[in-house]
């Protein structure tokens, strides 16, 4: 069960009482955390523990696997995401998402980060291009690719690639930033830039990050929650979860006893 | 040193058989070239035949294949890409989508003149189209959409499933991930599927037959409801129907020719189209 110190500033989103299913298997049992606003939150676990699955739930990308049950409620903005006459389209728009493997479009730079913001029916040449530059620029990408926006976005580097991916969610203006493990296939010096990115991200986006690497989550957020096996185990300030623990199978997971 | 002569038998059995392909579509080839180019002149190209095709050119028959061509892309091309993105981005597996995929493989293997008896029973008399460019083209799009959706629907499936959600998780509908971020990348493998469509459309006899080719029509049509001549009937009646078989053979290895040549421009420029298109999105 949740272990606090319970964020105290204004919470972006809630969750109650949040379970899920793939067909018979209940991959998340009884999910209550509330996810503060403008923070860093890490969800750590072992493979296989719902926190990926969890956190496809703030989105609703779980949506489209045939077969999924959701029980309980989740709420932004005083929200409840799962009433049926919500507008996925947008909630998605509130709610970003990047991907543990890059996925540009083949297409341009430029085209990449305006794909956003054109199906929402922006079309204005010039309102476009300052949402592109100042979208790079948050994504700290602008100056290695300002002069050559019309290049297509599969010849960018690895790290670029997930920096333009960070950007082109940012361009539609959302709340809250979902990462899924979004420096996992990236080298180390990559990964510092996008951890750097998270930091200056988090003044202006609530950010919830999937993270396997423990010093990861460690140096990134200030909120740490522990999945393991479909359940929260442990939910609390970052330093406090990482240096001391209250539960046992935390502990055990933070010092490498498995995982 | 046995098992060294076995390699070498089997690799050369191997390239015979490969080779041998070539071979006879290169004998065919030639065959049709050597006899057919030179009965090629402007004029065959460009008058009506007279005295039932013993004399004069090929035209209404040229332009009869280019119409029913288009007009059977122009009808499977929507609608078998149409079904391919159903059966591919919205179906839910199941027994039912499974019965129309076995239909649709079953519609591939239905001879070609059963297509053509359909076409007359449905297009033809009951529609009251008449033999007619119309009922032709629409029975020729019956026979050529198997492989459109085959085509289209692998394509469509060889996007990455990233593409998807990358468009949905910024908002998309599905509609629109699939129009903005999943159609553009699949376009060269639809147009393969359009390609290999031309090729059959325009070279089977049996479906028009019954359903839009004229014997002897000298003149072009006018409008969706006229029968037209075509080139693959014209050389069959040229090679078998006509009275003196023997002295036509030049015109029947223009008209070959002249068949051969329209099928290969067609596919050139589709492949040209899917080449622009492979160069344009490359992941």
């Amino acid at each position: 069960m949740v272990k606090n110190d319970t964020p105290t500033g204004p919470t972006a989103i809630e969750v109650r009482n949040l379970a899920f299913h793939y067909g018979a298997s209940q991959a998340l049992f009884d999910i209550n955390i509330a996810i503060p606003a403008r923070q860093v939150t890490a969800l750590i676990g072992p493979s296989g523990c719902g926190k990926s699955t969890f956190l496809r739930t703030l989105n609703r990308m779980n949506d489209i696997i045939p077969g999924v049950r959701v029980e309980g409620d989740i709420l932004i903005d005083n929200e409840n995401i799962y009433r049926d006459k919500i507008d996925v389209v947008r909630l998605r728009k509130r709610v970003g998402m990047v991907f543990q493997k890059s996925n540009p479009f083949p297409k341009s730079i430029f085209e990449n980060v305006a794909y956003g913001p054109r199906i929402h029916g922006m079309n204005d040449k010039g309102q476009l291009g300052e949402i592109v530059e100042q979208s790079l620029r948050q994504a700290a990408l602008w100056d290695e690719v300002k002069d050559r926006l019309g290049n297509n976005a599969v010849g960018l580097s690895g790290g670029q690639q997930q920096r333009l991916c960070i950007a082109r969610a940012l361009a539609v203006q959302p709340e809250i930033l979902l990462m899924d493990e979004p420096a996992s296939a990236l080298d180390p010096k990559s990964t510092a830039r996008v951890e750097d990115l998270i930091d200056e991200l988090k003044t202006k986006y609530t950010i919830v990050i999937v993270t396997h690497n423990m010093q990861q989550a460690a140096r990134v957020s200030d909120w740490t929650a522990f999945f393991y096996e479909g359940r929260l185990v442990e939910y609390g300030r970052t330093k406090r979860v990482f240096t001391n623990p209250k539960e046992k199978q935390t502990e055990d997971y933070i010092t490498g006893r498995f995982g | 040193m046995n098992r060294q002569l076995h390699e070498t038998a089997a690799v050369f059995l191997l390239r015979f058989t490969t080779y041998a392909i070539v071979g006879v579509v290169g004998y065919i080839l030639l065959d049709i070239i050597r006899h057919g180019l030179p009965v090629i002149n402007w004029a065959f190209l460009s008058e009506m035949p007279r005295r039932a095709g013993s004399e004069g050119g090929i035209l209404p028959a040229i332009v009869g294949t280019l119409y029913l061509t288009l007009g059977t892309v122009a009808i499977a091309l929507p609608v078998g890409i149409g079904t391919a993105i159903y059966l591919s981005e919205y179906a839910a597996p199941g027994r039912l989508t499974e019965t129309i995929r076995l239909a649709i493989t079953t519609l591939a293997g239905v001879p070609s003149i059963v297509f053509g008896l359909f076409g007359l029973g449905l297009f033809v008399l009951f529609c009251q189209f008449g033999p007619s460019l119309l009922a032709g083209s629409l029975t020729l799009a019956c026979m050529v959409l198997p492989t459109i959706i085959v085509t289209s629907e692998e394509s469509l499936r060889a996007v990455p499933q990233a593409f998807r959600q990358a468009s949905l998780a910024l908002g998309a509908t599905k509609w629109e991930a699939i129009r903005t971020a999943v159609l553009p990348y699949s376009v060269s493998g639809i147009i393969t599927g359009a390609i290999l469509g031309i090729g059959r459309a325009a070279g089977e006899t049996a479906p028009i037959l019954l359903t839009v080719a004229a014997f002897f029509l000298p003149k072009l049509p006018g409008s969706i409801f006229d029968q037209v001549m075509a080139l693959p009937y014209h050389l069959y009646i040229l090679a078998t129907q006509h009275p003196d078989t023997d002295k036509v053979l030049p015109l029947q290895y223009g008209t070959a020719f002249v068949l051969l040549a329209m099928v290969l421009g067609l596919s050139l420029g589709a492949i040209l189209i899917r080449v622009h298109f492979r160069r344009k999105y490359k992941w």
